[in-house]
């Protein structure tokens, strides 16, 4: 499990480019938008295409990206319990 | 008849350097590839703004330009920009021409349009203004003078800053000019001319 976390962190720097940030800078409760990493909606559709291109979980409603990318610690629940590779 | 108008300042952006008026601000010794110049010259300018790592090259020129020239200036909000280029958004609509073959890339298809880097120079430093991206073969110093005093003459703005971006094929051109009331160089097609002549020489 914190294996998957950090892979993702790892994953998030990268995709999104947040080139001032190292994975230990990014706690697993830390709210990953508005105050917290401060990431915005088109970062959200990076997200999105994050989980089907590397988790094979396709979101179809846009709600659903509100309630699993709260944190790190939401987003890695949601993989475990859904990823399809 | 002559404008009441100056050229109050320009920035250029070239060769692995960085000149604010006729003077050397900053340049990287080595031949260094374009990410990096940008990423120097960010840390360089001391700009703290997360969202520059994001940007395409075009994007990233423009925020490092403006940033040189409203260094220490007060910036009036409705400070026009009247930019200009012969690519386009092309080196980024290549890339998002690949991904659309594997996984399409929303942070890169934001990009995919030149006058994106007035908004993002806009957001930053908070212009409520009008704004223009022309695309021309060349340098056309008598339509970015045309335009820029026509929105000066009809007070659509205050001031102005107009000029060439352009990133295509690894170059990089830049050539900005800050357009008010305040300076010494007469603002007409000629000086732009000269200007962007100056270090292309």
């Amino acid at each position: 499990m914190s294996d998957l976390r950090t892979r993702l962190k790892q994953s998030i720097i990268e995709q999104l480019n947040l080139e001032e940030f190292e994975v230990e800078d990014i706690a697993n409760d830390e709210a990953l938008f508005g105050d917290g990493l401060g990431l915005d909606s088109i970062d959200a559709l990076e997200l999105i295409v994050l989980l089907e291109k590397e988790y094979g979980i396709k979101l179809t409603e846009p709600q659903q990206g509100k309630e699993i990318f709260i944190s790190i610690d939401k987003m890695a629940e949601y993989i475990e319990a859904h990823r399809t590779k | 008849m002559s404008n009441p108008y100056k050229i109050s300042n320009f920035v250029r952006i070239r060769d692995q350097r960085i000149f604010h008026g006729e003077k050397k601000l900053f340049s990287c010794e080595e031949a260094t590839h374009l990410k990096r110049f940008l990423k120097e010259s960010y840390k360089f300018l001391n700009i703290s703004y997360p969202k520059f790592h994001k940007m395409d090259a075009l994007c990233k020129l423009g925020i490092l330009a403006a940033e040189v020239l409203f260094k220490n200036m007060e910036i009036p909000t409705d400070t026009a920009l009247v930019f200009s280029n012969s690519a386009s958004s092309l080196e980024t609509d290549k890339k998002h021409k690949i991904l659309m073959e594997a996984t399409v890339s929303p942070a890169v298809f934001v990009y995919t349009l030149p006058n994106i880097v007035l908004g993002e120079i806009s957001i930053k430093h908070k212009l409520q203004s009008e704004n223009a991206f022309f695309i021309s073969d060349k340098f056309n110093a008598g339509l970015l003078a045309d335009y820029s005093e026509i929105l000066l003459d009809t007070s659509k703005a205050d001031a102005v800053v107009c000029g060439w971006i352009e990133w295509k094929n690894a170059e990089y051109d830049v050539f900005l000019c800050l357009i008010s009331k305040e300076g010494e160089v007469s603002f007409s097609e000629e000086n732009l001319e000269e200007l962007y002549r100056f270090e292309n020489e």
